[in-house]
């Protein structure tokens, strides 16, 4: 019994206990929610260590055991220097999302909490699998609670948006079921490295047309969890419409099962068709960027605002990917990490201040300053965070994006760098029309200041956003080690499909990344 | 074949089951008569020792596997899987029945006579080695079921049930009957066995056109039992119609009982001309899935949403018929086993619902369910999520293993809409989710009495039994794939 299986099962058996809780004792299942969830955070403090010391390319705290003989299913697990920090996100929102519903839920209490650490317990799981089928599983358990936190608890058009979220998810997934199976048949087993090193030492032999069409099978179900242009559609609804709680789970961890999926699978597993479809996937991704931001800006609805900026935020994670550099990868694993602390902290704070005025409408703000000055403080940190200020997190992210893209391809990064531009537009231009001007008599009466429950929530996210944006070698390296892993074969091919090979530059060339791709 | 017709010991003990169950329904007829009014409720006790006894039976004929009766019964891995589902199935029935039976003023041992007859029908279907024994079964089991169907005779909707049901009923009988003297008059045998061998036998070209039509007449009969496209119509009215315990009996056990049929005979007595009905089943296969899938997304009765879904579920066992392979039969195995369990939950909790002269089978009328009764819900959600296919539930792992089958048999292309099936197949369950949490509980929610014992039986049964073939399959997955062979 490793300490992974710990951080995977405790929110399962929590969540087991909540259901045994009686009904009419909330307080009871509060508490004993905000003690497991902050349980597991302290025990997945412990996976760091072993992750950091495990050498590149093997899989740390390792489990491999027989689940199902015939066909033969592994409950394999473990842990790299990226799916490390994707799990640590997870178990590190819990908590938070359990303070921030705290009051805010006020009907079936006991099941909206079991539900969150059945997600927590889903999504742990979605980061560690190793096995294909394992993962699936896991895939779709985390649909179900986030199915009913936005239809049971969301606003006004929740139904609509929770079983449109579930069937979109769903449709993606039946094709990424088709992928694993097939490759089942091809390779016989479903262990993920096993299956990598098949394909990658050619001892899984692929034609170019089933290649293209296994990727397609796997990249259409994650880029509909992305979500990518023009797969988004769910998003606005699902964001809009879910609770605070849901909203920040979504934005911040569920996303990432997308863009955690084309980097771990899609990309290595299948360079030569990833290569092949790179220039239309990036023309996607570039158009998401641009889109989502211009969309962003248009919004009267701050939760809707927010949700088309993950939209534009996603993109450069996708364009990252899909310029098989180095540069590229870590920022999109980075960019990934920023995203869900940040716009995680913007949802929330769209949570404080609905709680105060009963409005997702901007026009009903203006003013906030005066009487929350506190507020407007963490608001503004957070805010310049999503933008990409230099000093905070995102701004690590989106540059080495940008980076990773100009050396494959410079126009890319004109196109892609004017998604930042539009983002200072919109969150600057949403941040001016909520919290400046003249404070009207009814929101000033509306609008205390932060109260400790929620500095305790929002103070850590922006601690560790100053964090990852100075001292950023404390995530990035692990990040790296394995992202250069998973890029080691596809760089060696790099001849297949490069459509233009830029001059190395002398920074460049002495980290030496460059020198072996020409 | 032996000069010798005197049935052996051994022979009797394969029949056992059916010996058993068949005993204890004349004594059910014979002692109603003699019974006074309040000892009749012991019957349903009886019933449930009979059904108990025949499970054991079965169980026990398996530790001696082997042909009896002059060939004309097979006791194999298979047979003894069908049997065991059927059976269970028929004790599941009598469970949800008692109390519905109480309920409708409608108490009389008929009703366990008739089930204990079916379900011997279905048991001589799974062992029949021999087409004629595999009419006289089908025929057993689908005349008790009619008169099932219309069990409460005063009420329109029952009897409209069961007239639809037998006048169908009989025409595909009919065709099933005709193919089999085709086959006899080609192959001049009616064992499986022997009309293998005939059509594997060099220069019998001729044969095998006129075997292909007669495989295609008892196709016929037989796609009309387990109500696969086109010969479908039927089953959403009777199912709809029936009362609800008998349809949750009917959609499960005759079902699997007729899909038995269907793979015995196809994959051993028609091995040898797969080539000529797969595209037929290919077929029937989608086009099942796509009528019950799309046709369910407009239903508001919830009996009749749950046939089109069962209809659906009949064109994911098709695929795995139409993957005529090994795996195949294994996986329709598992998926009948599953589908009984998800099934039979999910119509025990309409049932339970549905009230005196089922007045709401609606599915608005479950609105509010969630928060009104939560276990009954969350039990019903284990049935609704396993029947859309989510992971950890036996439904998903049958579909996965059905599909994988295929891709196995290179249906591509099948299993690529099959799946996408299952994703629009979401949608109508998920309504039943949105209805019974989402919505503010009505008048039939709120006037909800507690669930009575045997209900709650049946509902945590097939609740457990869902669950465990979702996580640990290997349980029924590795006896099905030992038994998927077939005495060819």
């Amino acid at each position: 019994m490793t300490l992974l299986n710990v951080v995977i099962f405790l929110p399962l058996i929590a969540f087991l206990i909540i259901l045994a809780v009686p009904k009419d004792k909330p307080e009871m299942v509060r508490v004993f929610s905000l003690i497991a969830s902050l349980a597991v955070f302290v025990v997945s403090l412990g996976l760091i260590g072993p992750v950091w010391s495990s050498a590149a390319g093997t899989f740390a705290l390792e489990t491999n055991r027989s689940w199902i003989q015939s066909p033969a299913i592994n409950y394999h697990v473990g842990l790299d220097g990226i799916s490390l920090w994707l799990v640590m996100l997870s178990t590190l929102l819990t908590p938070i999302c359990v303070l921030l519903s705290w009051r805010s839920i006020d009907k079936h209490i006991k099941q909206f909490f079991a539900f969150l650490l059945l997600l927590e317990f889903g999504l742990i799981g979605v980061f560690c699998a190793l096995d294909f089928f394992l993962f699936f599983v896991f895939w779709e358990v985390s649909l179900v609670p986030m199915y009913f936190l936005i239809g049971v608890w969301g606003h006004e058009r929740r139904i609509y948006s929770a079983v449109k979220f579930f069937v979109y998810t769903m449709a993606g997934s039946m094709l990424m079921l088709v992928g694993i199976i097939y490759l089942y048949n091809l390779a016989g087993t479903f262990d993920y490295t096993t299956i990598l090193a098949g394909l990658q030492s050619g001892a899984i032999a692929l034609s170019p047309v089933e290649q293209l069409w296994l990727f397609l099978a796997f990249f259409i179900a994650f880029a509909i969890k992305v979500p990518l242009f023009p797969l988004h559609t769910w998003l606005p609804d699902a964001h809009v419409e879910a609770p605070t709680a849901g909203s920040v789970m979504l934005a911040s961890v569920m996303l990432k099962m997308g863009t955690y999926g084309l980097l771990r699978f899609c990309v290595p597993m299948f360079p030569n068709a990833a290569r092949t479809c790179a220039g239309w996937i990036v023309t996607l991704a570039i158009i998401g960027i641009v889109y989502g931001a211009l969309v962003a800006m248009v919004q009267p609805n701050m939760k809707k605002l927010v949700a088309y900026s993950s939209v534009s935020h996603l993109g450069f994670v996708v364009l990252g990917i899909f310029s098989f550099t180095q540069q590229g990868f870590d920022g999109a694993v980075y960019q990934m990490l920023a995203h869900g602390i940040s716009t995680g902290g913007l949802f929330i704070i769209v949570g404080f201040l609905y709680e105060r005025r009963h409005s997702l409408e901007i026009a009903s703000y203006g003013g906030v300053a005066t009487p929350a000055p506190w507020l407007s403080t963490a608001f503004m940190i957070t805010m310049l965070a999503s933008i990409g200020l230099p000093l905070l997190s995102n701004f690590i992210g989106e540059f080495l994006v940008l980076q990773g893209a100009s050396l494959v391809y410079f126009r890319w990064t004109v196109f892609a760098a004017l998604g930042s531009i539009l983002a200072a537009c919109y969150m600057l231009w949403l941040y001016q029309r909520v919290i400046f001007g003249k404070a009207s008599e009814d929101l000033t009466h509306h609008m205390p200041d932060l109260g400790f429950r929620e500095y305790v929530i929002i103070v850590p996210l922006i601690l560790i956003m100053v964090w990852m944006g100075t001292y950023t070698r404390s995530f990035l390296t692990p990040i790296s080690a394995s992202n250069a892993v998973l890029l080691g074969p596809i760089d060696a091919r790099r001849e297949i499909h490069v459509k233009a090979v830029p001059r190395p530059s002398p920074i460049l060339a002495a980290q030496g990344e460059f020198a072996n791709a020409r | 074949m032996p000069a010798n017709f005197m049935p052996t010991g051994t022979d009797y003990l394969r029949i056992l089951p059916e010996i058993i169950m068949t005993v204890a329904g004349a004594l059910i007829m014979l002692l109603e008569g003699l019974l006074g009014e309040n000892k009749k409720r012991n019957l349903s006790v009886l019933t449930f020792v009979a059904f108990a006894a025949a499970l054991g039976a079965a169980v026990a004929a398996n530790a001696d596997p082997g042909l009896s009766f002059s060939n004309m019964l097979i006791v194999d891995g298979f047979a003894t899987f069908f049997r065991v589902l059927v059976i269970s199935v028929g004790i599941l029935g009598l469970f949800s029945a008692t109390q519905y039976l109480k309920r409708e003023h409608a108490e009389s041992s008929e009703y366990y006579a008739l089930l204990l007859f079916s379900v011997t029908g279905q048991c001589i279907m799974a062992t029949a080695n021999e087409l004629i024994m595999i009419f006289i079964g089908l025929e057993i089991s689908s005349i008790a079921t009619y008169v099932l169907a219309g069990y409460l005779r005063d009420d329109k909707r029952n009897n409209e049930a069961a007239l639809k049901y037998f006048l169908l009923g009989s025409f595909a009988t009919a065709f099933l009957l005709y193919g089999i003297a085709w086959i006899y008059g080609t192959t001049g045998s009616t064992n499986l066995t022997a009309i293998r061998i005939a059509l594997l036998t060099p220069g019998s070209e001729r044969n095998v056109i006129l075997a292909g039509t007669a495989a295609a007449l008892m196709f016929v009969g037989i796609a009309f039992k387990v109500s696969a496209a086109p010969f479908q119509i039927w089953a959403p009215d009777v199912y709809q119609g029936a009362p609800a315990p008998v349809t949750l009996f009917m959609s499960t056990g005759p079902k699997a009982a007729a899909f038995a049929v269907f793979l015995r005979v196809f994959m051993t007595a028609f091995g040898p001309i797969t080539s000529r009905w797969e595209p037929f089943v290919w077929s029937s296969a989608l086009l099942t899935m796509i009528i019950g899938n799309f046709a369910a997304l407009m239903q508001t009765n919830i009996k009749r949403l749950l046939a089109y879904s069962s209809i659906a579920n009949a064109g994911y066992i098709m695929v795995a018929v139409a993957a005529h392979s090994q795996i195949g039969t294994a996986a329709a195995m598992f998926y009948l086993a599953a589908y009984a369990f998800m099934n039979i939950g999910a119509m025990a909790v309409i049932t339970h619902f549905s009230r005196q002269g089922e007045k709401y089978v609606n599915v608005e009328d479950l609105a509010g369910l969630g928060w009104k009764q939560p276990v009954t819900a969350a039990l019903f959600s284990v049935f609704l999520l396993s029947l859309i296919g989510v992971p950890l539930t036996g439904g998903f792992f049958g579909k996965f293993y059905i599909f994988k089958a295929a891709l196995d048999s290179n249906l591509v292309w099948l299993t690529i809409l099959g799946l996408l099936n299952s994703a629009v197949a979401a949608y109508y369950y998920l309504r039943v989710l949105v209805v019974m949490y989402m919505k503010e509980p009505g008048e039939a929610t709120l006037s909800l009495q507690p669930v009575g014992v045997g209900i709650g039986a049946t509902l945590w049964v097939a609740a457990v039994g869902t669950l465990v073939l979702g996580i640990f399959p290997s349980v029924i997955l590795n006896f099905a794939t030992a038994s998927s062979a077939l005495v060819k």
